[in-house]
């Protein structure tokens, strides 16, 4: 069982600046999030886009405002739970909350602060028919362990980053790789474009555009699907059929813990701590909604640092604290390591 | 001051028609007209804020208004989103104009 202070779901830069916050009043954080990586939305969907609207960066590239927020916070050593969604969330006797994840991680804290952005990051699965029989049996909409496709023929259809990327690095272990896309055009980095050229050149890959695949066949298990080829259509033979047709969030499981959603989003107090309906449970940045509300990262910010402050309430109940400045009072990270800003110099002038 | 919004007809995901005026002095683009009316639940449109990246905002262009030419991301948008038609459109990628007046569109299904 991990523990912790406040267990944060969701680690884009809402999530990660609330570790720094609550690292300046001596707690410390756990993440959870979905994705293999730190960065939510800014890593996973455009990290290298500007954003304008970051106090005092008059440009920063998502992914580098992620990086940032990272070293920011490092000093307060957070935790990670990466790759696995937080799915069910009960309270305990003592007022604290245990959350688990899809792959049975156990979290415990007595603040939770949901950071979920839009949601977790779910695969867009094709719309054949039958593709849901074959789940697991054959249809993975991600790779995870690219062992399993050892000596197998694989499909893969999308034309992204991701579709170019798994087709190249398929191509050394499979028996057989086919991409198949519905158009002649990738929509990917150069690199990978041009490998995936010279693969096919080379015989490694099987390209075949624009096609689509309509249907899926086998007892079973899948054995083979059921290619569109403009007017062509035909059996191909295969033991594994992965659409990466990228990710779509979707707010999943959150919206099964009895929190009040309204608009998409979870309701919260907004004038006083992101509260939600239940207390020790905050929503804070896109997740959340209240009148008013902009989903902007710099709001999501503003809500982070008050509800660090009803956190320390809450796991501190009557001690005293009052708001301290970075400036004068520097910062104590749990690494030991000590910022400050340098004293003034006193001397005489003679 | 000359009335700078157009008549646009939106038909949303439940098959209702809207009438709706837009502002063409406000640098919005379909997707943001149809969030700006709540013509689609927040969340279910315009997910990656308006960077052709997610086709959230995808619909059908009904009226043979004449629209911005599809740049390169907008079609690779959707040449791997689902329902697309040979009318299909990403609503962030048509910036509200004057020549949208009378433009009728219908909001493709949720994916």
């Amino acid at each position: 069982m991990i523990t912790t202070d406040i267990l944060i779901i969701g680690a884009g830069p809402t999530g990660l600046f609330t570790v720094f916050e609550a690292g300046l009043l001596k707690l410390k954080c756990h993440l959870i999030d979905a994705l293999p990586q730190p960065g939510g939305q800014c890593s996973e969907i455009y990290p290298k886009k500007p954003i304008y609207d970051i106090p005092a960066y008059p440009e920063i590239l998502a992914g580098d405002l992620t990086d940032k927020l990272m070293e920011q916070c490092k000093q307060f050593e957070p935790g990670f739970t990466l790759g696995e969604r937080a799915d069910t969330i009960e309270k305990q006797e003592d007022g604290s909350f245990i959350v688990t994840t899809n792959k049975g991680t156990k979290h415990k804290a007595p603040v939770v602060a949901i950071a979920g952005g839009l949601g977790s990051f779910e695969p867009r699965k094709p719309l054949i028919d039958n593709i849901a029989d074959y789940e697991d049996k054959g249809v993975e909409y991600m790779i995870k362990e690219p062992e399993l496709y050892r000596d197998k023929k694989v499909v893969i259809a999308g034309g992204g980053d991701s579709a170019l990327d798994w087709s190249i690095f398929l191509s050394d272990v499979a028996s057989e790789v086919t991409l198949i896309h519905r158009r002649n055009e990738f929509r990917g980095h150069l690199d990978s474009v041009e490998k995936v050229q010279e693969l096919k050149s080379a015989g490694k890959i099987n390209l075949i555009t624009p096609a689509e695949v309509i249907g899926l066949e086998g007892n079973g298990k899948i054995e083979s699907v059921t290619v569109k080829q403009e007017a062509k259509v035909f059996k191909k033979e295969c033991d594994h059929f992965v659409p990466l047709f990228g990710l779509s969030p979707k707010l999943g499981p959150i919206a099964d813990w009895g929190l009040e959603i309204e608009k998409n989003a979870i309701k919260v107090n907004n004038a006083l701590d992101y509260q939600t309906n239940i207390p020790g449970i905050f929503a804070i940045g896109d997740v959340n909604t209240y009148p008013g509300k902009l989903k902007l990262i710099l709001c999501g910010f503003h809500e982070a640092t008050l509800m660090c402050q009803a956190a320390y309430q809450i796991i501190n109940p009557g001690k005293r604290y009052v708001l301290k400045y970075t400036t004068v009072s520097g910062v104590d990270g749990f690494d030991g390591t000590r910022k400050e800003a340098p004293k003034a110099v006193v001397k005489a002038i003679e | 001051m000359e009335n700078q919004d157009v008549n646009i007809t939106i038909i949303d995901r439940d098959g209702v028609t809207h009438k709706i005026e837009a502002p063409t002095d406000m640098a919005m683009n379909l997707m943001e007209v149809v969030r700006s009316y709540e013509l689609a639940p927040e969340g279910t449109i315009g997910v990656c804020g308006g960077m052709a990246m997610c086709a959230s905002c995808q619909c059908y262009v009904l009226s043979d208004t004449e629209l911005p030419e599809m740049q390169d991301d907008e079609e690779a948008m959707l040449s791997e989103a689902f329902y697309v038609k040979d009318n299909s459109r990403l609503g962030c990628q048509i910036p509200i104009t004057p020549e949208l007046e009378g433009l009728e569109v219908e909001l493709a299904p949720e994916s």
